[in-house]
């Protein structure tokens, strides 16, 4: 299958082993993997901090790009975010609607029907679990809100975490709690944001893993930030890095 | 809000609530009152006990409902319904309620609801007047508007009252005590209650709750007036519902020969059999009960039992201002269960009184600011579409299905338009966003910022940046390393393995 | 304009000229249970709700005199020594237990508080929420008597036992007084753990005839 890669924009500018490690499990199961270079961002930032004129036009941009990935035989556009899918998915359309822009939003309605999570795809689309991956350490998984609540992404990523050979996976205690990020929030309300840190760092902390993991590398940001300030020795790894891990 | 993005053509909002009177907004911002809060040890470990209690007794009785999601689906469509035929609903409660009996008041906002409650009680020649538990009148400030005129109020639900003997403020909208532990209740009751016996009052919750049944009961037996809110009123019937667990709100409606009700224009429902939806839904949501102890239903008055003299007082307040924006009406579903408080991790850790309101959590983070309007500038309650993480946990549980993360985002787009529209600069934030949003349209542009994060790698040291951020970037680096940028983007790494293949 | 016209008019003014349409109300839950009323199985259900919410439950057979025989035994084990009957209760329910008055609607709140216990009839009763529904009609009384005595005694008749809440709420008048009782009065208020016994009666005594 040939699929677009959605890498985001935080996945380009901060986090690209995210965006080369999904290349490399598609790869591996033979797909063909194109990376549309004149995308940017869903604008879920400007959405959610109360900018949609702004996002409006970024969302425009992202509709153009992707249908032409679409046009240009690509039958999935996927990305290792499950909170950019679901701003695709969820908000994309809604926000074209509300400038009055009808056309822009069934166009965005469709190229949102055409766009998947990693594990979505993997799972749904592709109907893979064990992806070939080897990652010989103790982990424990975040399942992120917007993964678990948005796009309802449930099991699929613990589906692929137990099929990776030599992983211990444990289970994180209050999972489905948020840690804290929700994208400007964790600056606006940094002394909330903190206090929701320290307890999900403390729920990692208490499954004595090595790496924490999740399908949102904002999320892992945080999370991860919190850990490396507190010099835990916790490594926050995405979900893709460990699909794409063969040693 | 009237010239606020995406509202359809030819509706006209309500006048705003006003928040001079009342209790719709505090005095502080939602980050200031949280550090606050957040900095209190009790506060933290009582909050952390009651939430995880009523969270795991919520999941438990849902959980043996199989049809649960029909009947979200059902209570969502009947409120939907109930707001597109509100003017006629309305009249036929009143039509109904004044055919058996009672009279039927209209107050356009706190003030004048005050007004009228005041008259009525006056005219009976009480002096005191029991209250069951209502967040209308908490809205409205109606105790303090009593106070003034020389008339006391008593709260009767046990958490009321100990708010009010606390001389408190609500934190919730289920349990207006929920900030306080069995131990600090024993103190307040140790003090505040003359007739208490000292000696046998420890703090078991049991042995609290007859302190409360001892100190009222002699209250409910001489009062002539009750005031109350109401869950439902039903427009088919004019019958009015209370849903309630002790026992207190079976006093305040049967003993005394007045009863007042003040109802926010929003409870109507269309027919009796809409109750059997909430019902179901409301009992198991709030206080995670199959079905709460009491619910009383009385339609006008009922010769030989309860009051004989029944006044409804239909409040507007804001709500006709929430009314005309399509996701605002939705807000007006609410049933006031306050799941959203239980399962919400940043009420869950700051409690209700950051909130500034007494609608706190998440409902009360989009509630408050569609009735008060969001001015732009610094008004406490602009803060409040922000007291989230957007994590979605409110939406889950939320039985008549109010998606709160999409309310708040449409009041943070109100609030910076609000903004735009009162200041001819551009905040900070609005001209950073627009700066991002102007290179992120363009990949040429967004390609060499990129490049310059990853230049920007040099600044920072072991997560600190080597010189200060302002704010509020700061609140970042104050408690989380930042990551370090990456030598080569994801767009550069592909560009030069890949050559020029898309 | 009056304050009623005026906000009429404020919320017509909000819905605008053509308000959106409502979806139809889809009602796709149950609106019955699977067990027919009156049957073995929702009056064990109602038994074990009721129980697990702290009421005292006494099975007996439906003749009035058999209900009587538990009412004055029931009375007797929490100690009630005074106690007052709805006015159109069966004699049978009453004639074990000479101290018992019928309410002629006179009595003051005042003078209710100084009586032990109260016996009433009910209406309806619903099994999956425990739940006993109270009409104001002579059989189950004013809502006066079953508050202010601390000991309910309530009698409930198999046949009027239903599973599901639809199937109770379409038994009932709305317009009459209603009272629905599901346990003794309790109260989740202090550091939500549900502790009984409030306000209202403190021991609600089920007796389940049939």
């Amino acid at each position: 299958m040939r699929i677009a890669l959605f890498v985001t924009c935080l996945g380009d500018v901060l986090f690209p082993e995210v965006g080369k490690a999904t290349v490399a499990v598609l790869e591996r199961l033979g797909h063909e993997v194109v990376f549309p270079q004149s995308q940017t961002c869903c604008g879920q930032m400007h959405t959610n901090t109360g900018y949609q004129h702004d996002a409006v036009g970024l969302v425009r941009h992202h509709v153009d790009v992707f249908e032409r990935a679409i046009a240009a035989g690509c039958e999935a556009v996927v990305a290792p975010s499950g909170s950019c899918v679901g701003s695709v998915r969820h908000q994309h359309a809604a926000l074209a609607r509300r400038e009055g822009d009808e056309a822009l939003a069934l166009r965005a309605d469709a190229v949102a029907g055409r766009t998947f999570e990693l594990s979505e795809l993997l799972v749904d689309v592709l109907g893979v679990t064990d992806v070939g991956a080897a990652y010989p350490h103790r982990v424990t998984y975040h399942p992120t809100c917007h993964s678990l609540r948005l796009l309802g992404v449930g099991e699929r990523p613990l589906q692929l975490l137990r099929a990776v050979r030599g992983i211990d996976l444990v289970e994180l205690p209050a999972a489905d709690t948020c840690c804290g990020f929700g994208g400007t929030f964790s600056v606006k309300n940094a002394d909330t944001s903190t206090a929701m840190l320290a307890d999900k760092m403390s729920s990692v902390l208490a499954t004595r893993a090595e790496v924490v993991t999740a399908g949102d590398a904002s999320c892992l940001m945080h999370i991860g930030g919190g850990l490396s300030r507190l010099r835990t020795g916790v490594r926050p790894v995405h979900l893709a890095e460990i699909l794409a891990s063969t040693s | 809000m009237s010239t606020f993005l995406g509202m359809p053509a030819g509706r006209v909002p309500g006048p705003a609530a006003d928040t001079a009177v009342g209790q719709l907004t505090g005095n502080r911002s939602f980050p200031a009152a949280a550090r606050d809060a957040l900095g209190d040890t009790r506060l933290r470990r009582n909050l952390a006990h009651a939430t995880a209690t009523i969270r795991a007794k919520r999941a438990s009785v849902v959980g043996e409902v199989p049809d649960w999601e029909a009947l979200r689906d059902a209570g969502s469509a009947i409120k939907a319904d109930t707001m597109a035929r509100l003017p006629e609903l309305l009249e036929e409660l009143e039509r109904n309620v004044t055919a058996r009996g009672g009279t039927v008041h209209w107050a356009r906002d706190a003030a004048e609801a005050n007004g009228i409650v005041l008259d009525l009680v006056r005219a009976t020649g009480a002096d005191e007047v029991v209250k069951v538990k209502s967040m209308a009148t908490q809205e409205i400030g109606l105790n303090e508007a009593l106070e003034e005129a020389g008339i006391t109020a008593h709260e009767t639900d046990l958490a009321e009252l100990i708010v009010q003997l606390g001389h408190d403020k609500p934190s919730h909208i289920l349990v207006p005590a929920i900030h306080r532990g069995r131990a600090e209740i024993r103190e307040i009751f140790a003090r505040e209650m003359p007739d208490v016996d000292l000696a046998t009052l420890t703090d078991e919750p049991s042995v609290l709750a007859a302190a409360a049944r001892t100190h009222l009961r002699e209250l409910f037996l001489r009062a002539r007036v009750a005031v109350s809110g109401a869950n439902f009123g039903i427009a088919e019937t004019g019958t009015l519902t209370v849903v309630e667990s002790e026992g207190n709100g079976r006093m305040c409606l049967t003993l005394p020969e007045t009863l007042i009700t003040v109802m926010g224009i929003e409870k109507v429902v269309p027919a009796w059999r809409d109750l059997e939806v909430f019902l179901q839904l409301l009992p198991r949501s709030s206080t995670g009960e199959r079905m709460n102890p009491y619910t009383s239903m009385w339609t006008g008055v009922t010769p030989g039992d309860g009051p004989q003299d029944f006044h409804l007082v239909l409040l507007d307040n804001g709500r006709t201002r929430a009314l005309a924006d399509d996701l605002g009406r939705t807000a007006l579903h609410c049933i006031r269960c306050s799941a959203c408080l239980n399962v919400c991790p940043v009420y869950e850790r700051t409690g209700g009184h950051a909130y500034g309101s007494v609608y706190p959590g998440p409902i009360g983070a989009v509630l408050t600011p569609f009735l008060t309007g969001v001015t732009g500038g610094h008004d406490p309650n602009d803060s409040l579409p922000y007291a989230s993480s957007l994590c979605g946990a409110c939406y889950d549980v939320c039985p008549v299905k109010i998606n709160i993360p999409d309310l708040l985002v449409q009041l943070r787009a109100e609030h910076t338009e609000a903004h735009a529209a009162a200041h001819r600069l551009p905040s900070a934030e609005a001209a950073a966003m627009a700066a991002a949003a102007w290179v992120m349209s363009d990949p040429a542009r967004f390609a060499r910022a990129g490049r310059a994060a990853g230049t920007a790698r040099h600044g920072i040291r072991r997560g600190r940046p080597l010189l200060p951020l302002p704010p509020p970037l700061n609140g970042w680096t104050a408690s989380r390393d930042a990551p370090s940028p990456p030598a080569e983007t994801f767009r550069d790494w592909w560009a030069r393995t890949r050559g020029g293949r898309s | 304009m009056s304050a009623r016209d005026e906000v009429l008019a404020r919320i017509r003014g909000a819905l605008g000229d053509n308000p959106a349409d409502a979806p139809p109300v889809v009602r796709a839950y149950r609106e019955a249970g699977e067990h027919p009323p009156g049957s073995a199985a929702v009056v064990d259900q109602l038994v074990e709700r009721l129980e697990d919410y702290r009421a005292t439950v006494v099975r007996t057979r439906g003749a009035d005199e058999s209900v009587g025989i538990a009412i004055a035994a029931a009375l007797d084990a929490v100690g009630a020594t005074s106690s007052i009957a709805a006015p159109g209760v069966p004699d049978g329910w009453t004639s074990a237990t000479p101290v018992c008055i019928r309410d002629v609607g006179t009595i003051t709140p005042r003078e209710l508080d100084r009586v032990d216990a109260v016996v009433t009839g009910s209406v309806v009763a619903i099994s999956e929420t425990g739940t006993i529904a109270l009409d104001g009609s002579p059989r189950c009384g004013r809502r006066m008597i079953t508050l202010v005595p601390d000991v309910h005694l309530c009698v409930v008749s198999v046949a009027d036992v239903v599973q599901s809440v639809p199937e109770g709420l379409a038994r009932l008048d709305p317009t009459a007084p209603l009272t629905f009782v599901s346990g003794p009065s309790a109260t989740s208020d202090i550091e939500l753990s549900r502790v009984e016994g409030v306000h209202g009666p403190r021991h609600l005594v089920v007796v389940i005839a049939g």
